[in-house]
């Protein structure tokens, strides 16, 4: 009787071990990745990442027209998905209880949540690309937002949920009609939990490389002109990581650096704010 | 002062009956209300206009993807998905390799993946003191927000050469003589193919099956872990007796979800991978997976063959991880609903 109490103990004490050990395991591939990232990115960093412009193979040079153009696309796609997001959000939230519509855009919302981006990429590629015959920022925006959308949607859904009926009911009873309750009592409500959601996808979109290869592609040159080929960080990256030049790789992890440091602070930022928020 | 507070608070409401009777004569329908409902109508309808969009969405790349991939599927018929070559020169095309390549990644990221994610998640719900529970959450939560880029040229650049330098030739050494296991674990180790890419993979999954474990865990009632725990029980023997049982359907969706992730990741298995379309018995060998075959060769396929049969590729990839995903949702929903009636 004794040996099995202790056989029990003994194999509950290892798997707890155990236990800890994958969450060090995790831990020491999160520094191990972060660390690299930082000394190569550190290192690598110059003040003229900012000016220049992406640099002909073996020379030196900058960044400043992938920056750019990853910030505009992203803008442009935070444009186009968070009102359809918001919209979509409201619908399951407000007037979709029970309805089969609602349920089944949920089901397909999270799907799509988790869909593969190249893949968005490629649809995006074949409905528009391949028809004008250019590759264009515009492009790369569009699926980008496509892939913003279930973010938004998920978040504006979930918040909305947790706004408390009586708070309806006292709107509609002051006799105010149901777009205005939303607009200007529920939605208000839950303001911080929405832009959290709207961060957390312009997050998602930073870091997005692969529905950018078929779409806004890349350009050598400063370009504005969102009807064409447009410099994005994720592809430079990309095309720079595995290039054979050591310029390009230490600029690619400059660059990586830079995408992941706006990652991290959008995601701390999109946590504050929603505390802050939940406080309130 | 108070009194004459108090009588207009007394003729307010009097004045507005009045008010409300005189306009109430003509008929119960007023311009207003009537207004108010047109517009509810409209401002209804625009939310679910966008909600049918985000809806018909997968539907459009379906049908869209199907489309392209037409001149694919036209010249190679069913064999394209049995046949194992991949020569743009000739424009014979053939999935099964890179199709073989997403399941073996996925299936080796799974392996490892899933019994970390369940420890990670045990360690945050029954072990964790709470005021680290929050920190170290979010810590594996930022696993997920690293782009997976980043992943890629961690994996190339550093995990890559000290894999091949250090960790598989020592695999070699333990498993490369067993009776089955042995081919796989044989072979040049030069630190790229499909056994980093799925290491790789089961990194960038840990956050999003041990985040689906801890909250399912998390919705176990207390007393039922309570009792366990009363009649003696260590913590091991709740969670694996009590815990995962009454939470295996939600702990299966979030694997299904970690497989739906892993199917799809682009950039880090492009990475890694090796890019070459080979079955080889052995894990140390390159191999494709479809999203590294799309990010490679898309841009440069210039053979409309060819260009389609990327199309295709990508069709498989989309209904492969959109069954997975499925799968997963419903399980999920499942023990939700599972968890309303108990209670």
């Amino acid at each position: 009787m004794n040996n099995l109490y202790r056989r029990r103990l003994f194999f509950n004490r290892f798997n707890l071990v155990m236990s800890l050990g994958t969450m060090g395991f995790g831990m020491f591939f999160l520094l191990w990745i972060l660390g690299v990232l930082f000394y190569q990115g550190f290192t690598s960093l110059s003040p003229t990442l900012f000016t220049q412009m992406t640099p002909p193979p073996g020379s030196a040079g900058g960044l400043a027209n992938a920056i750019y153009g990853s910030v505009i696309i992203v803008l442009v796609a935070t444009f186009i998905s968070t009102p359809i997001g918001i919209l979509a959000g409201i619908y399951l939230a407000e007037f979709g209880k029970g309805k089969w519509v609602a349920s089944a855009t949920r089901f397909i919302n999270d799907i799509l949540l988790s869909a593969p981006s190249i893949v968005i990429g490629l649809f995006v590629y074949t409905v528009y690309v391949a028809q004008v015959n250019h590759f264009s920022g515009w492009a790369g925006s569009f699926a980008l937002a496509l892939i913003a959308i279930p973010v938004v949607v998920r978040t504006t859904e979930n918040m909305l949920l947790l706004v408390p009926n009586s708070l309806r009911e006292a709107a509609v009873a002051l006799g105010a009609p149901m777009w205005k309750v939303i607009m200007m009592v529920t939605l208000k409500a839950v303001r911080g939990g929405v832009i959290t959601g709207v961060l957390l996808a312009i997050a998602r979109m930073s870091g997005e490389t692969a529905p950018l290869l078929f779409t806004a592609l890349n350009n050598q040159f400063w370009s504005s002109d969102m009807n064409a080929p447009m410099a994005n960080l994720p592809v430079v990256i990309f095309q720079f990581a595995l290039s054979p030049y050591d310029d390009w790789k230490s600029l690619a992890w400059a660059g990586a650096l830079l995408i992941t440091l706006t990652v991290l602070i959008i995601n701390i930022l999109a946590r504050s704010v929603f505390k802050q928020a939940s406080v309130r | 002062m108070t009194a004459s507070a108090a009588s207009a608070a007394i003729s307010l409401p009097m004045n507005a009956q009045r008010e409300s009777t005189s306009r109430r004569e003509p008929g119960p329908p007023s311009q207003q209300r009537g207004a108010g409902a047109w517009q509810d109508w409209l401002f209804e309808h625009t939310t679910l206009f966008f909600a049918v969009f985000v809806l018909a969405t997968l539907l459009f790349i379906l049908i869209a993807l199907g489309y392209s991939a037409i001149p694919a599927f036209d010249k190679f018929g069913l064999s394209f998905f049995t046949t194992n070559v991949w020569n743009p020169v000739k424009s014979e095309f053939g999935a099964l390799a890179p199709i073989y390549g997403t399941l073996v990644t996925s299936l080796i990221a799974l392996l490892i993946g899933v019994p970390v994610s369940f420890g990670i998640a045990l360690f945050l719900t029954e072990m964790c003191p709470a005021a680290l529970r929050r920190p170290l959450g979010t810590a594996v939560e930022l696993l997920a927000a690293i782009p997976s880029i980043i992943y890629g040229m961690w994996g190339l650049f550093v995990f890559a050469p000290i894999f091949g330098d250090y960790i598989q030739p020592a695999l070699t050494k333990i498993f490369g003589d067993l009776w089955i296991l042995g081919p796989l674990f044989q072979g040049a180790p030069n630190g790229i193919g499909m056994l980093s890419a799925g290491i790789i993979l089961s990194i960038m999954i840990i956050p999003f099956v041990a985040s689906v474990m801890r909250d399912v865990f998390e919705i176990v009632p207390p007393v039922l872990k309570e009792s366990a725990y009363g009649i003696g029980c260590t913590t091991w023997e709740v969670v694996w007796n009590v815990v995962l049982p009454y939470t295996k359907v939600g702990v299966i969706g979030g694997i299904m979800l970690g497989l739906g992730r892993a199917l799809g990741e682009t950039m880090a298995v492009t990475f890694v991978i090796g890019n070459a379309y080979r079955i080889n018995a052995s894990l140390f060998a390159p191999g494709n997976s479809i999203a590294s075959a799309l990010a490679n060769e898309f841009n440069e396929a210039a053979d409309p063959v060819h260009r389609a049969s990327l199309i295709a590729l990508g069709l498989v990839l989309f209904v492969l991880t959109t069954i997975v995903l499925a799968c997963s949702r419903l399980l999920i929903a499942q023990l939700a609903k599972g968890e309303g009636r108990k209670t």
